[in-house]
């Protein structure tokens, strides 16, 4: 080599906490930088870079489409049919509002996991389990009235995703293992779980010889919403229960006392013992609680929107709520916003698909383009000239001191 | 080489880092740079070294003013730095990594080691730095690293070496070792600027001492002519009390007590062998060793962090042996740990949420699960007020604090509950004059009120100003004890080394 390269990069971070005179170890940089990605709590640099990042997909997107041969003016056509279909119309909102509902749910689980250093992958399979309870409960009780038996299926729900939940838990307090392995694995097994349990006598329709449960009992349905304007109008209770779970999650984070241990530990374990937390404790009940939401989210679909359980009813939104969680940076309303967002994308883009030749691939293209960009801030910033953030204005916060 | 800086100005967002900085270092000598945290040292260190562009001011090397516009330029001009946090690849050989980055290379880019070495071999020689090119770097010892960064900024051709603190994170003997380094390579030609607060060091070592604050030039001063206690006036805008006033001991009942307390490693090796001692209420008992001799351990298995495998500790006359460190906390127990950033604190919670780290779950700050935000912000605002914690904004996150105040933080925290047993760990490393003395305050204070405390630290001065007692700790054991009175830093030190006078011979 030529020239003698510059000293390693990684000092550069150390050296912007100017005369700090201790550093946390480097080994710690794996977590920080989770930690960085779910954890901005600035209000505007938390606003504006997801905003310039749905931007920024958007005409990546757009581009991705120009490429594949479409004309111009149908890719212009093709994003007007997704914006109709997403808020054009009190249908599409309530499209838009269905589809978020399960998505903030998930996006809760694997937010609050991310506050507690944990990474929750397992929430697809937590929906599955929770919603085979729940339907199970949906169908199986009958002549009950639904104050009863809707709330009765909600809980079972709840307790089926929190089982599933408590099985990495207990691994990772126990035994160490890792959560993203486990809950990976027990999404397989959830996954094959559900399609065996429908082909059992317990869940499969009576007469049928594929795979599907039998239909819940209208006492266990969450009501629609907007049924008395229109009864084709999907959105329904299940959208408060997420709106109030998240309110809930905010508060448990920020005002209680648990809350204050969860997000010890998962900015530093280490400390956190010190001060007498038991980090077991912690890692068991966030996971029960992730596995909880997730199993609401599954139930509230099963409950909310199909009636009934087919395999893979979860359709992916377990994963998208690792998206969601990320978007909306592990903040409870945040996440709220994101899954709104996603929901608007997953409504638009059906009647996307059904009024263009475009097909509803480009909106995975699209989310998946909006996550590349929210992880790497710097690049949204050096693509519209923003001024650094207030993060890194921080430098000075050490002086005078 | 001869350095100057001229004017030197660096503005960072609401604060003036460097204030028209002017210093010169003569060819061939070694300045110290002096100054408090946030005193601007640093920012001169990155301004030297490329990482930033002053606003304005020039720096001249033997006259001919130099344009920086990254690190690579500052290395061209012959300028190297030495980071008090090593940059080495641990699994890499000393050879590798010295060579790391601007390898001697071979036919399709392989590395040809033995160049390397044989480089190695030729600086270490030329400069008298003796370390093996074929060790891995994780097998050898703090100092013997820093040895190999040294190697590796002369390899790349410095004159002029920048050194950042570099005692901060050598033990006494490899400290007596580095001073030799330096009078090695000022023998040699080179042209040191030496970092630090730690003023004995300075004056030690260095022609001349420019004392930094507030990111402006105090002064310079020659170190035959001047005193500890005028640096830290220069240094703090104040004067400084370096000696510690205590009244008379008056220790009482025991209230720690340590019986046969031994701990062993995974291997079954003796980390703690068999140590016993008592800390009284009304004294202080300082626990006096070269790092590395089992002072860790003792502390972590006294409050609850490492697992015992025989002896017991008392407080109070109760068994907590092996009790997890909420137990410890719950009956009255005190503690400063040696690791600040990583145990004491977290670091991206506010100054707020720190101060309840340990205490969140019980009332007044919690009631049925809910954190009363009301009495933890009184609380809060108190305990930054009368322990001095600068900035005193409860809402700035603990890493934006300077070393001193994170550490006037956890003393805040821990000091404000009226336990019986206070234990400090390294009470005071890497802080500056200021923090030092008021930290020192707060603990004889505590002392004054009846409470025991036991103080570990590895800095023999804090021992003598703080002690009533002394134990000094060799490989794992308590080798001899002392009354501070009675005794010499000259006595403790030759114990610390591991030779025990015939009086303590078992």
């Amino acid at each position: 080599m030529s020239s003698p390269s510059p000293l390693d990069e990684q000092v550069d971070e150390d050296l912007a906490s100017a005369d700090r005179r201790t550093r946390p170890p480097l080994a710690r940089g794996a977590r920080s930088a989770i930690a960085r990605l779910t954890l901005g709590m600035n209000w505007r640099s938390g606003l504006v870079v997801p905003l310039l990042a749905l931007l920024s997909a958007l005409v990546v997107g757009a581009l991705i489409v120009l490429l594949a041969g479409v004309s111009i003016g149908e890719t212009l056509s093709a994003y007007r049919a997704m914006l109709v279909g997403s808020v054009g119309s009190l249908g599409a909102i309530s499209e838009t509002l269905t589809a978020a509902t399960p998505l903030i749910l998930a996006g809760l689980s694997v937010a609050l996991a991310f506050r507690a250093g944990l990474f929750n992958i397992g929430a697809e399979g937590q929906m599955l389990i929770g919603g085979m309870f729940g339907v199970l409960i949906g169908f199986s009780l009958t002549g009950l009235p639904v104050f009863i038996h809707l709330p009765l299926a909600m809980l079972a729900g709840c307790l089926g995703g929190a089982l599933w939940g408590l099985i990495p838990g207990l691994l990772k307090a126990r035994a160490g293992a890792h959560e993203v392995i486990v809950t990976i694995m027990l999404n397989f097994i959830a996954l094959r779980l559900v399609d065996y349990g429908l082909k059992t006598d317990l869940f499969q329709r009576e007469g049928r010889n594929d795979p599907i449960s039998k239909n819940i009992e209208v006492s266990a349905e969450l009501p629609q919403l907007l049924a008395w304007l229109d009864p084709s109008l999907r959105v329904h209770l299940g959208l408060v229960v997420a709106l109030v779970a998240a309110g809930l999650i905010r508060w448990l984070l920020l005002r209680s006392t648990t809350g204050f241990e969860f997000r010890a530990v998962g900015a530093n374990s280490a400390a956190a013992r010190y001060a007498g937390m038991s980090i077991s404790k912690v890692y068991i009940s966030v996971m029960v609680l992730c596995g909880g939401l997730a199993g609401i989210a599954g139930t509230g679909q099963v409950l909310g929107v199909l009636d009934r359980a087919s395999p893979r009813f979860s359709a992916g939104i377990g994963f998208d709520g690792i998206a969601v969680a990320l978007l909306g940076r592990s903040n409870p309303w945040g996440v709220v916003a994101a899954a709104v967002l996603f929901g608007g994308l997953r409504a638009g883009g059906q009647k996307m698909q059904v009024s263009t030749g475009v097909g509803i691939d480009l909106i995975a293209v699209i989310q998946a383009l909006i996550i590349i960009f929210v992880a790497a801030p710097a690049m949204i910033r050096a693509l519209y000239r923003l001024k650094t953030s207030a993060e890194t204005t921080r430098i000075g916060a050490g002086w005078n001191s | 080489m001869e350095l100057e800086l001229r004017g030197i100005t660096k503005r960072f967002p609401g604060v003036l880092a460097n204030d028209d900085v002017t210093l010169t270092v003569r060819s061939g000598t070694v300045l110290a740079l002096i100054g408090e945290n946030g005193a601007g040292k640093s920012t001169l260190m990155n301004i030297l070294s490329g990482r930033y562009q002053a606003d304005s001011g020039q720096i001249l090397i033997d006259g001919e003013i130099q344009s920086f516009d990254g690190p690579g330029d500052s290395i061209a001009a012959g300028i190297g730095m030495v980071y008090q946090h090593f940059m080495l690849v641990p699994v890499f050989t000393v050879a590798e990594n010295v060579v790391l980055g601007v390898e001697p290379t071979g036919l399709l880019g392989v590395i040809n080691k033995r160049d390397a070495r044989e480089q190695v071999r030729d600086i270490s020689e030329r400069y008298g730095l003796v370390v093996d090119p074929d060790a891995l770097i994780e097998t050898l010892s703090v100092g013997i690293q820093q040895r190999v960064e040294i190697l590796k900024v002369l390899r790349r051709g410095a004159k002029i070496l920048v050194f950042d603190e570099p005692t901060a994170v050598l033990t006494p003997q490899e400290v007596t070792e580095f001073f030799g380094i330096v009078a090695e390579l000022k023998a040699r030609g080179a042209t040191i600027i030496f970092i630090t607060h730690k003023l004995k060091e300075a004056l030690a070592i260095a022609d001349d001492i420019t004392v930094l604050r507030g990111g402006k030039v105090v002064g310079t001063v020659d170190p035959r002519s001047t005193s500890v206690e005028e640096l830290a006036t220069m240094m703090v805008g104040r004067g400084i009390e370096t000696e510690v006033v205590k009244d008379a001991v008056d220790p009482r009942e025991a209230v720690l007590v340590v019986e046969d307390l031994t701990v062993t490693d995974d291997f079954d090796r003796p980390l703690l062998k068999s140590v016993s001692f008592e800390v009284r209420a009304g004294e202080i008992v300082g626990v006096a060793g070269v790092q590395g001799n089992g002072q860790t351990e003792l502390v972590q298995a006294i409050t609850g962090a490492l697992t015992v495998s025989s002896g017991r500790v008392y407080v109070n006359g109760e068994d907590v042996t092996n009790d997890p460190p909420r137990e410890h906390h719950s009956i009255g127990m005190a503690h400063i740990p040696e690791d600040r950033t990583h145990v004491g604190m977290v670091g991206s919670f506010s100054v707020r949420e720190n101060l309840i780290l340990d205490s969140y779950y019980s009332p007044p700050f919690s009631r049925r699960g809910r954190l009363d935000r009301d009495s933890i912000t009184d609380f809060a605002t108190e305990l930054v007020e009368r322990f001095d914690v600068r900035p005193p904004l409860i809402d700035n996150l603990a890493s934006a604090l300077s070393g001193g105040n994170a550490q006037k933080m956890i003393v805040a925290r821990e000091f404000s509950r009226d336990v019986p047993l206070v234990i400090c760990a390294q009470p005071t490393r890497g802080i500056d004059v200021g923090s030092i003395e008021y930290i020192h305050e707060q603990i004889v204070r505590k002392r004054n009120e009846g409470k025991a405390i036991l103080i570990v630290s590895t800095e023999l001065d804090e021992i003598f100003a703080l002690a009533d007692r002394i134990l000094v700790m060799y490989n794992g054991a308590i080798i001899a004890e002392r009354v501070t009175a009675e005794t010499t830093p000259m006595d403790v030190g030759l114990l610390m080394a591991g030779r025990v006078a015939a009086t303590d011979a078992p």
